[in-house]
């Protein structure tokens, strides 16, 4: 969807306030959210993908506001409202990585030149909204995965190809970007097309 | 903005403890586990394990091969990669060199090696990081403290699935002569995400 959350490229958050004296959980709470997330969704209360999108759902206002376990949190709130209504309890899923066979070959290789789609899915995706409609090269071919947009609304996991795509600086940010710059950003088979 | 009154005004703490009870009451989680996870978080799992990673990588050419080769099986030799991101996919590794600087990012969340560098750190979970290391990498570096030369190419991974990233970076001038556990007291966490220089 396009969200607050889709952050790549935006003007104005000002500098990068990075310390190296912080505390990992100023507050209590946050590490509470952080382990309290972790055995949620491990005892199936939703898929990684459901939960990001429910962070994708907030109002923009709050995503700002909130912070990032304060995100987390909303989350886990949007996700019970919605599925541990009554007496119901989800099952455990299977823990594991995401990586899935696939009965069928990897459609593009290595150096491959590819573009990436112009679409704009009111659910969950991985595609971030600077690299869409831009083009590419295949930099590197990963195990099919779980398919983000389809696990993330109960539609299932229709596992996909994973690649490394690589992004000329100027591909994606035109006259004003930096020389010398290369952007990969990981991206599933569906959003990419062959180019000739 | 829609559905906010059901987050409640209360504080985020009180909440917390609201939507744990519910938690435990369904039957997903019980306190005492919570408990020992924000402790291990705090405690046991951080970026000492991707320093000694590095060290390793530095020290031991073979080493170092497999794990650029492929991150996950290589640190499963030094007892790291258990269940702390067991979803994740692959573990890549990318090597800083004298011509190349890479750089980790995650502009639509904020994914993150927590299987070698932890929970990640406040900064590289804000908007301003994740908004601008995409687009003006050099000129972010540059306000961190880590000048690049021109000539010096810029990579940034854009971690957007369930591949996740960490900089090897360079070993530093004059520790020829150190062992594994002097380098990896010499790694710092900023290192292995690419905004520091060793």
């Amino acid at each position: 969807m396009n969200g607050i959350h889709d952050m790549g490229g935006m003007h104005g958050f000002g500098a990068v306030d990075r310390r190296s004296d912080e505390v990992l959980f100023p507050e209590a709470w946050q590490g509470r959210v952080c382990a309290l997330a972790g055995y949620a969704m491990g005892a199936g209360l939703a898929n990684i993908d459901a939960f990001r999108h429910a962070i994708e759902r907030m109002p923009p206002d709050r995503y700002l506001s909130d912070g990032y376990y304060g995100r987390w949190l909303y989350a886990l709130e949007t996700l019970a409202r919605e599925r541990l209504a009554g007496d119901t309890t989800p099952e455990r899923p299977e823990i594991g990585s995401v990586a899935r066979e696939a009965d069928r070959e990897p459609r593009f290789a290595l150096g491959d030149p590819v573009r990436t789609w112009n679409r704009h899915p009111q659910g969950h995706t991985r595609l971030p909204g600077y690299a869409r409609d831009r083009r590419g090269v295949i930099a590197d071919v990963h195990p099919a995965c779980v398919y983000p947009d389809t696990n993330a609304d109960g539609r299932g996991e229709s596992p996909e190809y994973l690649y490394t795509v690589a992004f000329e600086s100027r591909e994606l940010w035109g006259e004003e970007a930096e020389a010398g710059a290369t952007v990969y950003i990981d991206l599933f088979e569906p959003y990419l097309e062959a180019l000739e | 903005m829609t559905a906010d009154h059901r987050h409640g005004s209360e504080s985020p703490a009180v909440r917390t403890e609201a939507i744990e009870a519910l938690l435990v009451e369904k039957g997903l989680v019980q306190s005492a586990a919570v408990d020992a996870l924000v402790e291990r978080y705090e405690h046991d799992i951080g970026p000492l394990r991707g320093a000694r990673v590095v060290a390793e990588a530095w020290t031991d050419p073979e080493f170092r091969a497999r794990l650029l080769e492929d991150g996950m099986p290589a640190i499963r030799e030094l007892g790291f990669g258990d269940n702390t991101d067991s979803h994740v996919a692959r573990l890549v590794v990318k090597e800083n060199t004298d011509s190349v600087h890479n750089l980790v990012v995650c502009t639509l969340c904020s994914c993150y090696p927590w299987a070698v560098l932890g929970l990640p750190p406040a900064w590289y979970k804000s908007p301003a990081y994740r908004s601008r290391a995409v687009r003006e990498p050099r000129r972010l570096l540059a306000e961190l403290g880590l000048d690049l030369l021109p000539d010096v190419e810029v990579r940034v991974w854009d971690s957007s699935a369930e591949v996740r990233y960490m900089v090897l970076p360079r070993r530093p001038e004059g520790t020829d002569g150190l062992g594994v556990e002097e380098l990896t007291a010499r790694v710092t966490r900023d290192s292995m995400i690419g905004v520091e220089r060793l």
